[in-house]
């Protein structure tokens, strides 16, 4: 059909109208304006008058510049090709190498059928001794990283890119500031996870509009490789940005806003991304950890809150270290029965010690007088930050529980542990 | 369906103005035809010959000049047997026939009936010809399951009608004719075994509206005990996300004390439906020794899935529990979450360019969430025998601040409220319902005086516990502080349960009496301490023991056991029975 309309109505923000007929909805377009070509999609349609986001938005638009329905949606390629590439928000490379066209898949597809999942069981390594040890990610969960802007988020993300034991890794990157995304390129091709890595990347001075692409051209890639038996890990950064995107849009267009300007169908907007994690029945499987970042550290703030209904746990970032109280795994009973025999053990037993450990440091700080077993308690707390806590440790989930037992032993006799005898008999460390 | 047609004018989301000819109902069914797929959709607002439609799939493709059928039915559910055990989307689509005819993904277009059409169903009569019959009422009744499925006068037939035929018992499928019924005129019903019902109509085929007397056990100590529901009420259950609101209600569907559990899993994780769909088929119902699956519906509408259809399951589960009711079947529904539904309408709301109320839901909010929960009920039907149902819903209040609208509104019309707190259920305290927040209206399964005396202990015990956090241990006098490990005691022993433990999760209403009892005699009691120390490990070592008898099975010898070594720390630490606390023993006797 490509119809071509030469009369732009109106222009407000990154959104246009035009009139014009036979228009689908959410059909793609394409604007020929004198700094290029530009998409855009469809996101209203009033009789003969069509409204339109900009993907490079509105700046330069004229009213007479030309505009070519393209007669379907936003799609993206998909093949092996992929791999190794890196795209932006419209679908097209961000490196030196060619445009793929070959089987486009459109994006935003159709929920998961509940009765096609199964129930997620498999454990995903990562080597970071707080997630694989404490808090497990299981393969198909879906969880968000809550962070203050200025804490290591990225450095994480690369690391478990790096680590995880995932076939192919897809890395959505929203308002990516220009630096964050050079390292990531680096880290990537530095530790040779490049190749099974595709990376759709917004950077903070890229148009608003690609911004709302990212995660849907990611998913819906990541899909494809599900299904064919692919383990997929989807990492985003960061969903606040997607989230800030999507309410610069919603009121450019008049819409009511809810809360704190946010429009009203945020938490519908969030779960449909989140809810592309699965685990297919006879199939590959999707992972999503997304970075969100907490405007003024408060959880309550819309994002982080209608993200935590939709998401399965959080692993709460602060002070460079992934927290033990806050962060939760909702997924881990699931898988961490079936590790080692002492891993649920270790790890209560380790937790309660860590949070005496902050009570006794409590107690200090206010100038009480520290008894033996405060001592003991002070040591074992440096003990675990620095050589469990600390985000550069890299280590395997055994390691990690041996590690965690020589700590115990360092610190305190067996029997202050309130660990079962019968575990302690067994691993306790001989010295 | 009727010839009604009308075309596309316009499309914002899932907002879709059609120009039709004729005559338009509101709340309507019709269609979207798109791309050779039909898109089902309701009528939310006619204006002159414009009428506003919610679809309840994805709205991509829809051009203007689009046709659109007009059938003429307001969006119904199937009722029949072969209800139980499935798993249906928001518009009563059972998602396994789904899976089979379009795989992987839930493709838009594609519906199913409610009713599989093929299963024959072992028909009893009990009607005579020449009955005089009106809806609401059974003419026969099919085995379903555990229960006796009968076969109803359809709800909408309005009037008396005289049976003037009626098939002999046989198998028959849920579309054959079973019976003809003639009203008064002398004109033809023919009437099989399933009829539909528009579902954002309440049931109303009963004789009489009962106030909810009876408890329902849910086997929660905190709730039967404190907060208690009753068979026919509401309660609510608001929490930060976290709290373990899911878990809750999981643990009500799997030892509740009622008949059928519809679980209403609206806008929430795919990945809870999952779990249920997984571990149901293996579990036993208590009371009937079979699958729980067979006395289970689940109608999920994961948070994915279109909001429209989001804002329909509520209704399609609420129908179909009141069709069991009419059985004299007590019918729990659990819905989770209800704010998910309120955003549902929030975001129609806004496309539809309403004035918006507070934090932008539409005005009509807080009707719209009492006439749903009114419509839970106890009621006599017209067999004489009494139904029930009662509805749970969860709230997700934005941020867990209690004052916003869902909440709110919720709170007006609801006979229990079960607040969850991010304190309790950060200290791993299960269930995380605050009992210095909560209330109930209805009656406990122990004794109100008993449960005011516990109740008492906590408020206590806490107002003691803040003002230790100020003046320090030191700065507290033995007898406050000994109130603070009681009340610290009675949380740990009664408020908080073990939901892994068979035997802790399932604590019956005679369990809870006598366990009430036994507490009223240790909390209620004084005893020789002399230090705070001393108190300190009295209470722990008692509290380790009440742990110890709640894992065991009651009125077995090891129950006997536990609860001797209780009496005879009773006796060690010298205890004598408070007046008070004698009073209420006598009176429960």
């Amino acid at each position: 059909m490509n119809k071509v309309f030469n009369r732009i109505e109106s222009i407000t923000g990154n959104v246009i109208t035009v009139k014009a007929e036979g228009v689908q909805y959410n059909e793609l377009a394409q604007i020929n304006t004198r700094f290029g070509k530009s998409l855009a999609q469809v996101n209203k349609i009033d009789g003969d008058i069509v409204s339109l986001q900009v993907f490079a938005g509105g700046q330069g638009v004229s009213t007479g510049d030309e505009v070519r329905f393209l007669g379907h949606e936003m799609r993206v390629s998909f093949s092996e090709d992929l791999l190794g590439r890196i795209f932006n928000g419209s679908g097209e490379p961000r490196d030196r190498g060619p445009a793929l066209t070959d089987n486009m898949k459109a994006i935003g597809g159709p929920s998961v059928n509940p009765t096609k999942r199964i129930l997620a069981n498999r454990m995903m390594r990562t080597n970071i001794p707080m997630i694989d040890m404490f808090n497990t990610l299981v393969v198909s969960q879906k969880l968000p990283i809550f962070s203050i802007s200025g804490e290591p988020y990225n450095q994480l993300l690369a690391r478990i890119a790096l680590q995880a034991e995932a076939d192919v890794i897809v890395l959505g990157g929203m308002g990516l500031k220009y630096d964050d995304f050079l390292y990531f390129k680096e880290e990537l091709s530095n530790g040779g996870a490049l190749s099974k890595t595709v990376m759709f990347i917004h950077t903070a001075s890229d148009p608003t509009v690609e911004c709302m692409m990212i995660p849907d051209m990611a998913l819906a890639v990541a899909e494809q490789f599900a299904l064919q038996n692919k383990d997929v890990l989807v990492l985003l950064t960061d969903m606040t940005n997607f989230a800030d995107a999507m309410k610069e849009i919603a009121i450019t267009q008049e819409q009511v806003p809810s809360n704190r300007g946010y429009p009203g169908d945020l938490y519908s907007q969030l779960a449909s991304r989140y809810e592309k994690a699965v685990d297919f029945a006879d199939s590959g499987s999707v992972t999503v950890l997304a970075v969100t970042t907490m405007p003024g550290d408060d959880v309550t703030h819309p994002v982080p809150d209608n993200t935590g209904y939709i998401t399965e746990g959080q692993y709460y970032l602060k002070g460079g270290r992934i927290e033990p109280f806050g962060s939760l795994s909702r997924l881990k009973q699931n898988v961490n029965g079936k590790t080692r025999k002492d891993h649920r053990a270790l790890m209560d037993a380790m937790i309660r010690m860590y949070s005496s450990y902050k009570e006794t440091l409590e107690k200090k700080n206010m100038g009480f007088a520290m008894s033996r077993w405060d001592d003991k308690l002070l040591k074992y707390g440096q003990l675990f930050e620095n050589r469990l806590m600390d985000l550069s440790v890299n280590l395997s989930l055994e390691e990690a529980l041996d590690l965690g037992w020589e700590i115990l032993a360092e610190c305190f006799e067996k029997d202050e542990t309130g660990i079962k005898s019968d575990l302690t008999d067994e691993f306790w460390p001989v010295r | 369906m009727t010839e009604n047609k009308g075309k596309v004018v316009s499309v914002n989301g899932n907002l879709v103005s059609v120009r039709f000819d004729g005559n338009v109902s509101m709340n309507e069914i019709c269609y979207v035809n798109v791309d050779n797929k039909k898109l089902k959709s309701e009528v939310i607002r006619i204006r002159g010959d414009i009428a506003q439609i919610q679809v309840y799939e994805m709205t991509n493709g829809i051009r203007c000049g689009d046709d659109v059928e007009f059938t003429g039915d307001m969006l119904s559910a199937q009722l029949g047997p072969g209800l139980l055990g499935q798993v249906y989307d928001g518009l009563q689509n059972p998602l396994p026939v789904l899976a089979e005819q379009a795989g992987w993904f839930l493709e838009r277009g594609i519906y199913a009936d409610g009713l599989n059409a093929e299963k024959k169903w072992e028909f009893t009569p009990t009607a005579k010809v020449g009955d005089v019959l009106r809806a609401g009422e059974y003419i026969g009744t099919v085995p379903e399951g555990p229960f006796t499925h009968k076969i109803f006068v359809p709800f909408y037939l309005l009037g008396n009608y005289t049976l003037k035929s009626i098939a002999g018992k046989g198998e028959y499928t849920v579309s054959e004719t079973v019976a003809v019924l003639a009203d008064e005129r002398g004109r033809e019903f023919p009437i099989s075994m399933s009829f539909k019902w528009p579902v954002k109509r309440a049931v109303k085929c009963y004789t009489e509206r009962l106030a909810p007397v009876e408890t329902m056990e849910t086997k929660v100590r905190l709730i039967d005990s404190f907060f208690p529901v009753a068979k026919g009420g509401t309660y609510c259950t608001p929490g930060p996300f976290g709290a373990g609101k899911t878990v809750l209600q999981h643990t009500t569907s799997k030892y509740a004390d009622v008949d059928i559990v519809i679980i209403a899993a609206c806008g929430e994780r795919a990945g809870e439906v999952v779990e249920t769909l997984t571990e149901f088929p293996e579990l036993t119902d208590p009371k009937t020794g079979r699958s729980l699956m067979e006395r289970t519906i689940i109608i999920c509408n994961t948070s994915s899935m279109p909001v429209a259809s989001r804002e329909a399951s509520v209704y399609t589960s609420v129908t179909l529990a009141e069709y069991y009711r009419q059985m004299g079947l007590n019918v729990l529904l659990l819905a989770d979450s209800t704010s998910r539904w309120a955003q549902a309408l929030r975001e129609m709301s806004g496309r539809l360019e309403e004035i918006p109320g507070e934090e932008a839901f539409p005005a009509y909010l807080e009707s719209y969430i009492s006439a749903f929960y009114e419509r839970a009920g106890c009621v006599l039907l017209p067999d004489g025998s009494k139904g029930s149902v009662t509805i749970g819903g969860t709230v997700s209040p934005a941020g867990g601040n209690f004052e916003e609208p869902v909440t709110q509104a919720t709170l007006k019309v609801v006979g229990a409220f079960h607040g969850l707190s991010r304190e309790r259920s950060d200290a791993r305290k299960y269930p995380a319902i605050d009992p210095l927040i909560s209330w109930s209206k209805y009656k406990t399964v122990t004794d109100s005086a008993k449960s005011a005396f516990c109740k008492n202990i906590l408020l206590h015990g806490d107002e003691i516990g803040s003002m230790m956090k100020v003046v320090g241990e030191e700065g507290t006098s033995l007898e406050d502080y000994t109130v603070y490990l009681k009340s610290e005691m009675l949380d740990a022993v009664y408020l908080q349960q073990n939901s892994f433990d068979l035997i802790d999760a399932n604590c019956t209403r005679e369990r809870q009496r006598y366990v009430t009892d036994k507490l009223i005699y240790v909390l209620g009691s004084e005893y020789a301490l002399d230090s705070k120390d001393d108190a300190r490990s009295f209470f722990n070592r008692m509290r380790q023991k009440f742990i110890d008898w709640n894992y065991t099975e009651f009125e077995s010898d090891a129950f006997a056991r536990a609860e001797a070594e209780i009496d005879a720390l009773y006796t060690d630490g010298q205890g004598k029975t408070s007046r008070e606390a004698e009073l209420l023993l006598k009176d429960g006797e």
